[in-house]
């Protein structure tokens, strides 16, 4: 107040201010009883919409019938095979200890690796790349290692890739499944018959996640500029057949396009992309020949049209990236070389014609801006 | 192929056409799925308009001329190959003004005083395509110049030029136009194998199809497209050398060396 008094602001203050001040003595005045002080404060001093916490059973006492007493007992696990027996602190209730197995014991899962006899193995699952000997190997790692291949391929004497290790031993499960089969109708649901393991297909597979994975920064920018256009060639399709019968499902298979298609379609891509990117004038080109191509595709997508159409939209695409009034300067410019807007026998050659010599008229008056 | 609009990418210009099978839904209603060659297009050149001849001392209020309008091929062939019937949208102000042409040579002849937009639907046959396109022409009965009384012989004509396109054509279709010469279709590479020619049902109740010897054939419009194509590639020079020119201008301003010559950095394939 005396600070104030020497700066001459007047002592009436706004109400507002007055307001904030009351405010802050509002906070949380009572506190709920059962949990103390600084716990409370935890939750930030207010109390929670939805009391989660019953708070007059956080003080609750165990039942008090019961007496319950704590012992070091000895206990057997059923998961392991050599009657192994160790000690624990048990809660006993009453005098009586707990009953039944090892609460660890159901989580000791192991694969149904499947078991062939010698003359299973004649019969059926001869193989020239591998030998019997190798195959029993094979199959008591994975046993061992509950199908980990990475790790079995690691210990596997002979030096074989994970693809191989894979395919020899779904191959030789898949044969000993119809085998036993009563007939092949039984088995034909089964995922090993069904959708047998291809092995180009996951060399393929993981050399494609590999390049995803080691990418560099460019790559992955030019990839995501390939995919845009992508996303915009097909939009501009789907918008051309939206009164279309449903004959070509063309958005579901580009959709589907996975990592690895991108990549390699990337990899196609960039190099001819490069090509066109002349000097200068990089933005504007690019875009117009992007949209060029994608005007290219949707005239493609249509069943039948006119040339002079076809040429509309490509005049069109070509001079997007220009004002009304670079337009009008280019149809001055046809007027005074003496060539007809809109061509008068529009044939194929025409059209091409015309369309590059309007690009150059573009090119020029671009140039002569500057 | 000469004169493809395409944009700089050498890559597609030497693609061969190739066969494209849709992939067909296992629930889909399509029992038959049409099998196109792509990279492939099968141009049709028209002429489509009018021909309007004034009625002299036979001309009423109402009806000051005897008009025709038509489509026929550019060449004068017959384009019933390809289109299977062409709807004339008339003025409302006519009898029936929805006139249907089932055969060729497609076209409709009536008298009237007054000029109008009339609306032509082309609709193909069912191997060609299943949808119609359209095509929108004035009709014009009074000459441009006032070249004093009217002529009863000479009529008013004007026709426009133009090319239907079908960009990835069935198999069928090709292998059944591939010879006709109303139709221009590209040569396949060598070895193609197309299927057996379906002949479709075609009714040609006028005789012949073809316009070669239509009574109004001399009045006919010439479509050249080399006068054309003359015109655009003198423009085309001229417009390069003013770009060569302005470059070095603007190089020499900068004090850079001259540039390369443009038409070595495109491809005017």
């Amino acid at each position: 107040m005396d600070a104030k008094d020497i700066l001459g602001i007047p002592k009436t203050q706004l109400p507002t201010t007055q307001e904030k001040k009351s405010r802050p003595q509002k906070e949380p005045q009572r506190k709920p009883d059962g949990i103390s002080r600084e716990v409370y404060a935890l939750t930030g001093g207010l109390a929670p919409l939805m009391p989660s916490i019953d708070v007059s059973q956080l003080k609750k006492r165990p039942p008090s019938d019961e007496k319950i007493t704590w012992q070091w007992l000895p206990f057997t696990n059923s998961a392991r095979k050599d009657n192994l027996q160790l000690y624990h602190w048990v809660r006993v209730v009453n005098g009586v200890p707990p009953t039944g197995d090892y609460s660890f014991a159901k989580y000791n899962k192991s694969v149904d690796v499947v078991k062939y006899t010698d003359e299973e193995y004649e019969k059926y699952l001869t193989d020239p790349m591998w030998t019997k000997e190798e195959t029993d190997q094979l199959f008591e790692l994975c046993e061992r290692f509950d199908l980990r291949f990475i790790v079995i391929a690691d210990r596997f004497p002979s030096s074989r890739t994970v693809e191989e290790l894979k395919d020899r031993y779904y191959g030789v499960s898949r044969a000993i499944l119809i085998a036993r089969a009563p007939s092949p109708t039984d088995v034909s649901g089964h995922p090993l018959v069904k959708d047998p393991y291809n092995v180009s297909q996951e060399v393929e597979r993981k050399r494609a996640l590999s390049m995803v994975l080691s990418q560099t920064k460019h790559q992955e920018r030019k990839d995501a500029e390939v995919l845009a256009e992508a996303k915009r060639i097909t939009d501009s399709r789907m918008a051309s057949r939206a009164a279309e019968e449903p004959e070509m499902p063309v958005a579901s298979h580009v959709g589907s396009e996975s990592a690895d298609r991108a990549v390699v379609l990337g990899d196609t891509v960039s190099p001819s992309s490069n090509i066109q990117l002349p000097s200068a004038t990089v933005v504007p080109s690019t875009s117009i020949i992007a949209d060029s191509a994608s005007t290219l595709a949707s005239l493609r997508m249509l069943r039948v049209y006119l040339r002079t159409y076809a040429l509309e939209q490509m005049v069109q695409a070509a001079s997007s990236s220009a004002g009304l009034r670079t337009i009008k300067r280019v149809e001055q410019a046809l007027q005074e070389l003496g060539v007809n807007l809109k061509p008068k026998v529009p044939t194929k050659a025409v059209c091409a014609e015309h369309l590059e010599l309007r690009k150059e008229i573009l090119t020029l008056l671009n140039l002569q801006k500057q | 192929m000469e004169g493809e609009i395409e944009p700089v990418d050498c890559a597609s210009a030497s693609k061969p056409p190739r066969l494209e099978i849709p992939k067909v839904p296992d629930d889909s209603e399509k029992p038959i799925a049409i099998k196109r060659l792509k990279d492939v297009e099968i141009c049709v050149p028209i002429v489509y308009g009018t021909m309007a001849f004034h009625l002299g001392r036979k001309a009423s209020e109402s009806q000051s001329h005897r008009w025709t309008v038509y489509v026929r091929g550019a060449t004068n062939e017959d384009i019933g190959v390809v289109i299977k019937r062409v709807v004339f949208q008339l003025h409302p102000s006519f009898n029936n003004p929805t006139r249907v042409v089932e055969s060729p040579p497609f076209e409709l002849q009536e008298c009237g005083w007054g000029e109008f937009e009339i609306a032509i639907s082309l609709f193909f046959h069912s191997d060609v395509c299943d949808k119609p396109l359209d095509l929108y022409h004035h009709l014009k009965l009074y000459p441009e110049a006032e070249s004093g009384p009217k002529s009863t012989k000479k009529p008013v004509v004007m026709e426009s030029y133009n090319e239907i396109v079908f960009p990835e054509p069935a198999e069928g279709f090709f292998a059944r136009v591939l010879n006709h010469p109303a139709v221009v279709v590209p040569r396949l590479p060598a070895g193609f194998v197309l299927p057996t020619p379906v002949p479709i049902d075609s009714v040609h109740e006028k005789g012949r199809g073809d316009t070669k010897n239509h009574p109004l054939s001399h009045w006919f419009m010439n479509f050249s497209e080399a006068d054309e194509l003359l015109k655009i590639a003198s423009a085309r020079q001229q417009v390069q050398a003013h770009i060569i020119k302005l470059r070095r201008e603007l190089n020499m301003m900068n004090g850079l060396p001259p540039p390369p010559n443009p038409a070595s950095g495109h491809d005017y394939a």
